[in-house]
C-alpha cells in the first residue's frame, strides 16, 4: 500500500525545478509509504547513438573502476555520475551491448533503468531521508513519477520498491493489491520476462513489458491489462514523452489529477498536489475507472 | 469569529477547539488537502473552510453547518448525523458514506460510491455522480441533478434516488419507480432548502425492487 | 452359504456430504448456520506445558501471587484500558444475541474487571449500562454507528474481518430482524440483512491509517483503537495494522464463531488460531512492537489451558465468544424438545441463525429470552471466567511465573508435528521445529 505522485511540466522554464516539486510531493506522501521511496525522473535525454542506464550497488562501490572498465570494453565514451547508492551511466553505445556486458561482467550491480532519458532511484527508508540522500532538489527534468511504499505482501528491500522498469524509458508505480499476480508471474517467466521478486507490482510492470514487446501500443497494453490483471490498482506509467494513468474497474484506490497551464500532476491524495505552485487554481479531477489516460509531448 | 490557519495551526488544535468551545462561526484557511478537518463536531456552529480538504472532512458531523469552498477528498461528511455539509467544488469517493441524517450538498460532481451505505442522510448533488453510487443505500434520499454512473443503487434497500440526467447500467435490484405527487413535493422542498436550482419535473425516481429481501428458504429446518 | 457384509461408508462422500448435496439439490442455496468451524483442526490441545522440575521452581499459591492484570492501548491512547484478567468478551451483536444475553455478558465482565465488545448492530443502552468497559466495533456495515456512542465507548475496534469468515460481511436472517433490531440497523423489518464485506470509505492499510486518524480526532485521542482481523495472511496483516497506527490488534482464528454465516465460509476459509498466534507475535517482534501494540487472540479459546498457551506464545490477552455462549447455556441439556424441533440435539446445535435458540441466547423472541435471566447468566459466566483465570494461574505458577504474561514459548512443547510447526515449538523429546525457518 502506498502513495503515488507524478508531475509533467508543460513549461520548459520550470525544468530546473522538477526535483523540488517532486521532493515536496514525495514527502507529503510519507504517511502512506513510510518504508521506502523511489522515483523515475526523465531528464537530459541523450542522443540516439548513446544510452543511459541507472545502476544500483549495495554498500561501497568503486564506480570509477567500473567507468574505466566499461569505456575500455565499449571503446567509447562513458560518463558516470554517482547519486548515493546509484550511478547514472551514459555510454556512446547501443543499450543492448551495455546491458549484456553488465549482466555478465558485473552481476553484483542492479540495472534500475535503461533508455535515453529515464533515471530511476529507489531506496529503503523514509521519503524525507530519500530526498536528502539523492539531493532531489538539484534534479532537473521534464517529468517524473514517485512512489512511497508501505510494504504489504513482500519484504521491504530496494528491489521491492517502485518504480519498476518495464523497458526502455518505461516504468510503473502502483498503489493497490493485485490478486492474481502469482500465476501471472509464472506465465510471464515462461514468456521470457525477467521477474526478480515476489512483488505484485513487478508483475504488472513485467506484464506491460511483455505486451509492448509483442507489439501492443501502450494504450492497447493497458486496455488488455484491465482484463488480465485482477485486483485493486491505480497505476502510473512513465514513458519517454510523458505518462499514463489507469485505475481498475472497481476503483477503490484513490487517484487525483490536476492541471494548470504549467503542469499536469497526479497523486494518491490531493495534499501532495497542494504543494505545487498554482495548485489552488488548478483544474482538479479524478480519473474514471477502467480508462486509460495519457499525457505527452 | 474564531479563525484557524492550517499552515500554522494543527488540525488537532482546530478539532479540539471545535469539540471543547465551539463558537458561533469559525473560519479555516489554508486547508491544503489535509485530512480529518472539522470531524466529530457536536454543536450548532458554522464552519467555513477556504480551500480543498482531504479525507473525512466533517466526519460524523452533528448540528454544525460546514462549508468547503473547494474540493473534498474521500468520505466527506461520512456518517453525518445532522446539520449540513456543503462542498462548493467536487467531492471524491464515498461522499456521505453511511450518513444517518442532516444534509450533504455537493455543488460540483461527486465521484464513485456517493451515498454508499447511507442510512437517512439527504444528499443533493448539483452535478453528476460516479459509479456504484447509493451502493447498499438503506434510507434517505440521493438527488442527482446531472448523470449517474454505472451500477446506481446496487443492492439498494429503502433509500430513494432522484436523477435528472442519464443513468448508466442500474445496480442489482434497483429499478425506476413512479414519481408521485408526494415525491415531487418532497423533492421540491429538498432542492429549495439546499439551494440547488433544478426543475423537479425533469427528475425520475429509482428505488429497490425488493427482490433481494429474503433468501429463498422457508423452514428453520432447512437452515 | 451367504456372507453378510457390513455396510461400508465412503470417506469422501460421507453421510454428512451426501445430506448436504441432497439439501443443495432441494434448495439451490448455500447452507447458513451459526457456531464456528466444526471440523477437526490442530488446536492448543497439541501443546503442553513444561512444569517445574529440578531446573525450574514453581510458585506456591496464596501469597505467592501470580498476577493477571493487563493494560491495552498504551501506544497512543490517553486512557488505555486496564483489565484485571487477560480474557475479554468478543464482539457479538445485539440482533445475533438477545438483550438479556448482552446484559449477562456485561454484568459478568464488569464483575471480573474485563471488557465486552459490541457487534454488527451497534451499542445498546443495556450493554453500555451493564458493562463497565465497552469496546465499540466499527464494521463494514456501519449499522447503528454514531458519534455519541463513539464518544462513550472505552475503545473502538475497527473490524476488517472475523475468523469465521475472513473476507465476508455480517449476516442476520429476517426472522431475527425485529422492530428493535430493524430500527437500530436502519433496515426494514423481517428482511434478510445483507452486509458489505468492505468498509464503505476506505480500502487498504494506507487509507485505513487515515480512517484511524479520523476516529482519533473525533475522540480527541483519548481511547485506544483496535483493529480486528480474521486469521489469513497474519504476518502481513499484523505488520500493516501496526503501520496503519493501531493500538491493539485482535486476531481471530478460523475456529471463531458466528451467529449466521455460510457453512462453506466457516469451514474453508482462514487458518487455525494455533499458527495465527505465533505469526502475529513474530510480526510484532520484527517491527519491535511486541507488548507495545497489544495482541488479543480469539477463535476457539475454551479453557484456562488454551488461554495460558496463547499467552505463552506471546499474546497479551485472549477473547472468548463461543465459550461465553456455552457458559450462558448454549448446547446445555435442557429444553431438549426445542432442540429437536430445530432438527438438532444438545451438543450438536449450531442453529443461532434461526432465532429459535432453545436456551434464550441467540434469539429476539421474548418467550425464549425468558429462559436466560441476565443475573443467572452473569453468574454462570463469572464462574466460568473465574475458573479460566484459576486454571491460567495454576499453569503459570507451575512454570514459576509471578505474572501470567511472563509465560513464554519455551514453557511449551508440542505433541504433534503440525502443532510443532504451527506454533514453532519443538516436538516433545526433540529439538525439532519443523517448517520453513525463515
Amino acid at each position: 500500500m502506498c502513495g503515488i505522485v507524478g508531475i509533467y511540466l508543460k513549461n520548459e522554464d520550470l525544468y530546473p525545478e522538477l526535483g523540488g516539486f517532486l521532493a515536496a510531493m514525495l514527502v507529503e506522501m510519507s504517511d502512506r509509504g513510510p518504508d521506502s521511496a523511489g522515483i523515475a525522473v526523465y531528464r537530459d535525454p541523450v542522443p540516439d547513438s548513446s544510452c543511459k542506464l541507472t545502476l544500483y550497488a549495495a554498500g561501497d562501490y568503486d564506480w570509477e573502476k567500473l567507468q574505466k572498465e566499461m569505456a575500455a570494453y565499449l571503446q567509447s565514451d562513458v560518463k558516470l555520475d554517482v547519486h548515493a547508492s546509484h550511478a547514472v551511466v551514459i555510454a556512446s553505445a547501443q543499450v543492448a551491448s551495455v546491458q549484456d556486458w553488465l549482466r555478465t561482467q558485473h552481476p553484483e550491480l542492479r540495472i534500475m533503468s535503461a533508455g535515453s532519458a529515464i533515471e530511476i532511484y529507489k531506496e529503503k527508508g523514509p521519503p524525507r531521508e530519500f530526498v536528502r540522500q539523492f539531493r532531489l532538489h538539484e534534479l532537473n527534468g521534464s517529468h517524473a513519477l514517485g512512489h512511497t511504499r508501505m510494504a504489504t505482501e513482500s519484504a521491504v528491500t530496494t528491489e521491492h520498491s517502485h518504480p519498476f522498469s518495464t523497458g526502455m524509458d518505461l516504468c510503473l508505480v502502483h498503489n493497490g493489491s493485485l490478486s492474481n499476480h502469482n500465476r501471472l508471474r509464472r506465465t510471464l517467466r515462461d514468456e521470457g520476462v525477467d521477474i526478480q521478486t515476489d512483488n505484485d507490482s513487478e508483475v504488472a510492470a513485467g506484464y506491460l513489458m511483455w505486451r509492448l514487446r509483442e507489439g501492443d501500443s501502450l494504450e492497447d497494453a493497458l486496455d488488455r491489462a484491465l482484463t488480465d490483471l485482477d485486483g485493486f490498482y491505480t497505476f502510473a506509467i512513465g514513458t519517454k514523452d510523458g505518462f499514463a494513468v489507469l485505475r481498475d474497474p472497481i476503483a477503490c484506490k484513490p487517484a487525483v489529477m490536476a492541471e494548470t497551464d504549467e503542469w499536469v500532476a497526479m497523486s494518491s491524495e490531493f495534499r501532495a498536489i497542494a504543494q505545487l505552485p498554482g495548485a489552488a487554481n488548478a483544474t482538479i479531477w479524478e480519473p474514471a475507472p477502467a480508462t486509460v489516460y495519457t499525457w505527452g509531448h | 469569529m474564531a479563525a484557524f490557519d492550517l499552515n500554522s495551526d494543527s488540525v488537532r488544535t482546530l478539532n479540539q477547539h471545535l469539540h471543547d468551545s465551539p463558537s458561533g462561526t469559525l473560519s479555516v484557511t489554508n486547508p491544503g488537502g489535509r485530512h480529518c478537518i472539522a470531524c466529530g463536531i457536536d454543536a450548532p456552529v458554522e464552519v467555513s473552510i477556504d480551500g480543498h480538504v482531504g479525507y473525512y472532512c466533517a466526519g460524523m458531523n452533528k448540528q454544525a453547518q460546514v462549508t468547503i469552498a473547494g474540493n473534498a477528498g474521500p468520505g466527506v461528511a461520512e456518517n453525518i448525523m445532522s446539520g449540513s455539509v456543503r462542498v462548493k467544488g467536487n467531492a471524491s469517493q464515498s461522499a456521505g458514506a453511511s450518513g444517518r441524517g442532516g444534509a450533504l450538498i455537493i455543488e460540483g460532481d461527486a465521484s464513485a460510491r456517493c451515498g454508499i451505505s447511507m442510512k437517512g442522510v439527504d444528499i443533493v448533488v448539483a452535478g453528476s455522480v460516479g459509479h456504484m453510487s447509493a451502493f447498499m443505500a438503506q434510507k434517505g434520499r440521493l438527488v442527482i441533478c446531472g448523470d449517474a454512473g454505472d451500477f446506481l443503487g446496487d443492492s439498494i434497500y429503502e433509500a430513494i434516488i432522484y436523477v435528472r440526467g442519464n443513468v448508466g447500467e442500474l445496480g442489482a435490484d434497483c429499478i425506476k419507480k413512479e414519481m408521485t405527487a408526494d415525491h415531487v413535493q418532497g423533492l421540491k422542498q429538498l432542492l429549495a432548502s439546499t439551494g440547488v436550482a433544478a426543475n423537479v419535473d425533469e427528475f425520475r425516481r429509482y428505488g429497490s425492487a425488493r427482490k433481494l429481501y429474503n433468501f429463498n428458504i422457508d423452514h428453520a429446518d432447512d437452515y | 452359504m451367504s456372507h453378510a457384509k457390513s455396510l461400508r461408508p465412503s470417506a469422501t462422500f460421507s453421510q454428512h456430504v451426501l445430506d448436504e448435496i441432497h439439501r443443495a439439490a432441494d434448495q439451490g442455496i448455500y447452507e447458513i448456520r451459526g457456531f464456528g468451524a466444526k471440523r477437526s483442526l490442530p488446536t492448543f490441545d497439541d501443546l503442553v506445558f513444561l512444569g517445574a522440575s529440578i531446573s525450574r521452581y514453581p510458585l506456591e499459591g496464596y501469597r505467592e501471587k501470580c498476577a493477571t492484570d493487563i493494560v491495552l492501548g498504551t501506544r497512543y491512547a490517553r486512557r488505555p484500558i486496564k483489565l484485571k484478567i487477560p480474557i475479554t468478551i468478543a464482539g457479538m451483536s445485539f440482533g445475533a444475541l438477545g438483550a438479556n444475553a448482552k446484559e449477562a455478558l456485561g454484568r459478568a465482565a464488569t464483575a471480573m474487571g474485563t471488557s465486552t465488545t459490541t457487534g454488527d448492530g451497534g451499542m445498546t443502552e443495556e450493554e453500555r449500562q451493564s458493562s463497565k468497559t465497552l469496546v465499540y466495533q466499527v464494521l463494514p456495515s456501519r449499522y447503528g454507528l454514531n458519534p455519541d456512542d463513539v464518544r462513550r465507548a472505552d475503545a473502538l475496534e475497527i473490524v476488517v474481518g472475523q475468523g469465521a469468515k475472513p473476507g465476508g460481511g455480517g449476516m442476520l436472517l429476517g426472522h431475527k430482524i425485529t422492530e428493535r433490531v430493524a430500527e437500530m440497523r436502519d433496515l426494514p423489518r423481517d428482511i434478510d440483512q445483507r452486509s458489505a464485506c468492505r468498509h464503505p470509505d476506505w480500502t487498504g492499510p494506507d487509507d485505513l491509517a487515515i480512517k484511524i486518524q479520523e476516529l482519533r480526532e473525533i475522540t480527541d485521542w483519548e481511547i485506544p483503537i483496535y483493529i480486528k482481523i480474521g486469521a489469513t495472511r497474519v504476518s502481513y496483516d499484523v505488520a500493516l495494522a501496526v503501520k496503519s497506527g493501531a493500538d491493539v490488534i485482535v486476531v481471530d482464528g478460523m475456529q471463531g464463531g458466528t451467529a449466521a454465516t455460510q457453512d462453506v465460509f466457516i469451514e474453508h476459509v482462514g487458518i487455525p488460531t494455533l499458527p495465527a498466534v505465533r505469526m502475529a507475535v513474530e510480526a510484532l517482534q520484527e517491527l519491535g512492537m511486541h507488548r507495545q501494540v497489544q495482541l488479543i487472540v480469539s477463535g476457539g479459546i475454551r479453557s484456562g489451558a488454551d488461554a495460558a498457551k496463547a499467552l505463552a506464545l506471546g499474546a497479551d490477552a485472549v477473547s472468548i465468544g463461543s465459550a461465553a455462549m456455552v457458559a450462558l447455556g448454549c448446547n446445555r441439556n435442557i429444553f431438549v424438545e426445542d432442540y429437536e424441533a430445530l432438527g438438532t440435539a444438545p451438543g450438536y446445535c449450531h442453529h443461532c441463525h434461526t432465532g429459535r435458540c432453545p436456551v434464550g441466547i441467540t434469539t429476539q423472541d421474548a418467550e425464549l429470552e425468558e429462559r436466560l435471566q441476565p443475573e443467572q447468566g452473569a453468574r454462570w459466566l463469572r464462574n466460568y471466567l473465574t475458573t479460566m483465570v484459576l486454571e491460567i494461574q495454576t499453569l503459570a505458577r507451575a512454570c514459576g511465573k509471578t505474572h501470567v504474561l511472563n509465560l513464554e514459548p519455551e514453557d511449551l512443547t508440542a505433541l504433534t508435528i503440525e502443532a510443532a510447526a504451527m506454533a514453532k515449538v519443538p516436538l516433545a523429546g526433540t529439538n525439532w521445529i519443523p517448517g520453513n525457518n525463515k
